[in-house]
């Protein structure tokens, strides 16, 4: 490390110290190994898979002679080869890991080619001769609601009198609209290397979010008990949801291959590949009908939602239920009558995306509120403050009225008043609103927009049980510290988190700890690193360890140090007490002689969950975190050209952990969210086939589609919930953010110049397509 | 097909290595040379994971055949660092926080130190073009716009401290 690298001081670390990703030198070495990075095996095979052309048809014969005869192949596996459980649906058992009889999608696999290098198996895999009696296919999710078709039952949670109070209530508005899905695009694709090892048993690398639910699978499909599958991460090139459940068919071939094979194998799919076969963020059509008065208070909110789920269950019941949760979200709707149909389409099954449908589910409320502020000819703003939740909420006026959720859950930590407050002030909104205004009066062609967006979003899996985790500590005789933990590093900077909360609790230097590969044989039974939850729970349980040590390390440090237990202080690698201090260190060597365990699991369970899936009600989660952002573009209307002028953030992350990493989380998150709602568009052909399926026609935001003014700042304040440290979750609320960018675009078209009533049919994505469509008062095609 | 010699110089060490014709850049580095860091994101020439610095300019190393190589000098990022000490564009990198799951950094790197040799005091909007052929999913691109400012201004006074 050169003077330069040296990290600063690093003794207060859970004052939220802002410490470089713990991997960052290893990062920009060039030496942090991913999955394909690790050292091959001698005598490693390579895995591809041969597809399905077809959306939905009956597999009649299959010929694979010219696949197996394909120079460098070593074997060609189906679904015959499987001795025992042929699914990697994690809830449902709907999912084939290589499909039997009947294909459902274009891109499914049928059959995997295991070869001497990846190039022969991915050219023998397009060999396959298959017989298909195709079926009619079920492409649109309108269709699939039609005619009733579902990959679990419809969700529907009512509050209150809708139908009365709509009838009631002095305005009302009707639409429908809608917003697309969105690819995943972790950076680094799907990948598994499975290594078969001795007395049958089998150790898979794998990029995975959830290695847990990898070791259970795999051992299913084989037959096994869990104890000989062991699942292993270090690390995720990206994960965003897309590597949760969907990394487990790659994790089963690659696994089912080295059983048959006896070798190493790996496979790393094409992106291509990656995108044609793996699901997406859901995308929602709504229709809603809802009551208000003049000034914009919502009196009754009726609303159906329709999801593409695609061809199998996969996560599309949770993702529904989180949707439905976050309908509200900042906002209290006394009378309400929600219902979710998770449509079966013969597409990609669809799946986990930062935000688990609360982002969906958000965006409605945010399209309603809109409608109703453009009807009354108010600024939107105000028809938002006019809904938030009770000012006041809180134990001392729980029950009083608006600060209860439509599921039930009391808002006791409500702070979206001040947050977007501050926001107003610090953007300069009302100014600003005023010059768009005037700037659109003397504009022909070029309009400005902006919009202020708030988010709450609800931490903790919406599943109780999921809210668990685990952790290992080991204290080694030269005092330096390895941890080990259930959580999975993506990029989030969940190890660099942990490694300062151990650090934190030990009094050491978070130099001295270092955090290991996530892996099944460790820490077993552990959820997904998901919901945002990984620091919360994991955090948690680490302290839980790390604190049982300093426990049994008390004892000890008060005898050498001759003092009271009670004056012991663990702080800056050393322990002091009675006016005296010792290293921690020798503090730790004279335990070892003592014959003190230096090492602790730790356990954490989030309390006071409940939850009723029938009723839709309960207490799903532990807190909510808030957020707001101001943004402001300009639109082209003879082109549907825009341009990102803007962005204001102020997001609530309670008392930072570390603030640069959350800074990152927001900031990455927003412009994944830009991306989700305007230039990220998939496209299915009348076949059912995914057009979009690499880079080349599917455009995530780069560096120069980012807003020139970009401020985000961190909204101070400790979590009012007892989570570690008094932070917050990150990962997933900032991408609500982007809704600003939307909504900036909606009232460029719309310019609230153009009087009461003028609502732009605009969808998500705003596509310069989309907005020029709009912008040109173009039927919705 | 036959194999071809070629003659590469990466990261300042001379190889003379038969290659199948038709092998591309980025396996010859990571399965031949074991040099890893270049990553593959999309084998399409899109995402710039694989971005290497072929005779001073920066390649997509998943779209460019090792034999075209052929006498030419290539850096990837495990060249960037000098006897240990790290490149500016890597300290950069470090301090402003520019990377998060990492896997587009080599690239990022790599493209990084050639946009200053090509544009020793670019703008921020010229950072932003610089690298608009380097996708990356977790950042946001604001620490990395950082990153490179942090290693404009490096570099710049080490050059005016050795004029
Ligand atoms: S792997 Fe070469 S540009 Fe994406
Ligand atoms: S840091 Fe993950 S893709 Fe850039």
């Amino acid at each position: 490390m050169t003077p330069d690298m040296t990290p600063p001081d690093m003794t207060r670390d859970l004052d939220g110290r802002s410490l470089p990703h713990e991997s960052a030198r290893l990062h920009v070495m060039g030496a942090a190994h991913y999955t394909d990075d690790i050292p091959e095996i001698q005598g490693t095979l390579y895995a591809a898979m041969g597809v399905s052309s077809q959306a939905h048809a009956v597999i009649e014969a299959m010929n694979l002679e010219a696949v197996k005869s394909f120079p460098g192949v070593v074997a060609v596996l189906t679904a015959q080869d499987i001795a025992g459980e042929n699914n990697h649906g994690s809830i449902l058992h709907d999912d084939p890991i290589l499909a039997k009889d009947l294909v459902q999608f274009i891109g499914q696999p049928i059959f995997a080619v295991i070869a001497t290098s990846t190039d022969s198996a991915r050219k023998a895999a397009r060999l396959g001769d298959i017989k298909y009696q195709n079926l009619p296919p079920v492409l649109s999710p309108h269709d699939a609601h039609a005619q009733k078709s579902y990959v679990v039952p419809p969700m529907r949670l009512r509050r209150g009198d809708v139908a009365e109070k709509l009838a009631a209530a002095p305005h009302k508005l009707s639409g429908t609209f809608s917003v697309g899905g969105q690819e995943q695009f972790y950076l680094e694709g799907q990948i598994s290397y499975a290594l078969p090892r001795e007395n049958q048993s089998l150790h898979v690398y794998c990029s995975t979010q959830h290695p847990t639910e990898m070791q259970m699978l795999i051992a299913h499909m084989l037959g096994w008990p869990q104890h000989r599958v062991t699942v292993e991460v270090r690390r995720m090139g990206g994960g965003f949801g897309g590597k949760e459940t969907q990394s487990a068919q790659f994790a089963c071939i690659a696994a089912l291959a080295a059983h048959h094979t006896g070798r190493p194998v790996k496979l790393r799919l094409d992106r291509d590949d990656d995108m044609m076969i793996t699901g997406k963020r859901h995308c929602f059509y709504y229709d809603y009908s809802v009551g208000f008065d003049e000034t914009g208070l919502i009196q009754a909110l009726k609303l159906e939602m329709i999801l593409r789920a695609g061809y199998s269950a996969d996560l599309s019941g949770p993702v529904a239920t989180r949707a439905i949760c976050h309908v509200d979200n900042a906002y209290y709707l006394s009378d309400v009558d929600l219902a979710a149909f998770c449509a079966k389409t013969n597409t990609q099954s669809n799946t986990a995306f930062r935000g688990f449908g609360g982002p969906q589910g958000a965006m409605a409320i945010e399209y309603i509120i809109d409608d109703i502020a453009r009807h009354l000819g108010i600024d939107p703003l105000d028809v938002r403050h006019r809904n938030f939740y009770g000012k006041n909420a809180g134990a001392k006026n729980a029950g009083q009225g608006r600060d209860t959720t439509p599921y039930g859950q009391t808002v006791t930590d409500n702070i979206i008043h001040d947050l977007v407050e501050r926001l107003q002030q610090s953007s300069d909104y009302r100014r600003r609103r005023v010059l768009i205004n005037d700037y659109n009066k003397n504009s022909k062609f070029l309009r400005k927009g902006i919009a202020l967006t708030p988010c709450k979003f609800g931490i903790s899996f919406n599943v109780v049980h999921l809210n668990q985790a685990g952790a290992l500590v080991h204290v080694y005789g030269d005092g330096t510290v390895l941890v080990n933990h259930g959580g999975t590093e993506m990029g989030q900077g969940l190890h660099t988190k942990i490694c300062q909360i151990v650090a934190a609790e030990l009094g050491i230097t978070p130099d001295r700890v270092r955090v290991t590969a996530t892996v099944t044989d460790k820490v077993p039974n552990t959820s997904a690193t998901a919901a945002s939850t990984g620091a919360d729970l994991n955090g948690k349980a680490a302290q839980d360890a790390a604190a049982q040590i300093r426990g049994r390390l008390l004892p000890v440090a008060a005898a050498m140090l001759g003092c009271a237990e009670s004056e012991v202080v663990f702080a800056n690698n050393r322990v002091q007490g009675g006016g005296k201090s010792i290293g921690f260190n020798d503090l730790v060597a004279k335990a070892y002689m003592a014959r003190v365990q230096l090492w602790s699991d730790g356990f954490y369970a989030t309390p006071g969950l409940h939850w009723d899936a029938a009723s839709m009600t309960g207490k799903p989660f532990f807190y909510f975190c808030y957020g707001a952002a101001v943004s402001e573009v300009t639109v082209d209307t003879l082109t549907g050209e825009w341009r990102l002028d803007r962005v204001d953030i102020l997001h609530d992350v309670g008392r930072s952990l570390n603030p640069a990493i959350d800074r990152g989380q927001i900031e990455g998150a927003f412009i994944q969210g830009l991306g989700w709602l305007t230039t990220e568009q998939l496209v299915w052909n009348d076949k059912g086939r995914l057009m979009t399926h690499a880079p080349s026609t599917y455009k995530i935001p780069a560096s120069h589609d980012c807003p020139p003014v970009f401020n985000v700042a961190l909204y101070e304040a400790d979590n009012a919930a007892d989570t570690i440290g008094r932070s917050k979750a990150v990962g997933e609320p900032p991408i609500l953010l982007s809704f600003s960018v939307f909504f900036a675009i909606r009232d460029a078209l719309a310019g609230l110049a153009a009087g009461k009533g003028s609502s732009p049919p605009l969808n998500a994505p705003a596509s310069c397509e989309e907005i020029f469509r709009v912008a040109n008062g173009f039927k919705a095609v | 097909m036959a194999k071809k010699l070629i003659h590469v110089t990466v990261n300042g060490q001379s190889h003379e290595v038969a290659v199948e014709p038709r092998l591309l850049l980025i396996h010859f580095l990571r399965e031949q040379l074991n040099l890893t860091g270049a990553h593959i994101g999309c084998e399409t020439s899109h995402c710039g994971a694989c971005t290497v610095d072929l005779d001073g300019q920066s390649v997509k190393s998943c779209t460019h055949l090792a034999v075209q190589c052929d006498g030419s000098s290539i850096t990837t990022v495990e060249g960037l660092a000098q006897n240990g000490v790290l490149h500016a564009v890597q300290e950069g990198f470090y301090q402003e926080h520019g990377l998060q799951c990492g896997f587009c950094t080599p690239g990022m790197l790599v493209r990084a130190q050639r946009l200053l040799q090509e544009n020793p005091n670019p703008t921020e909007d010229e950072i932003r073009q610089g690298m608009s052929g380097n996708l990356c999913r977790c950042t946001g691109y604001q620490n990395i716009v950082k990153a490179v400012q942090y290693a404009a201004k490096k570099l710049s006074q080490a050059a005016a401290a050795a004029a």
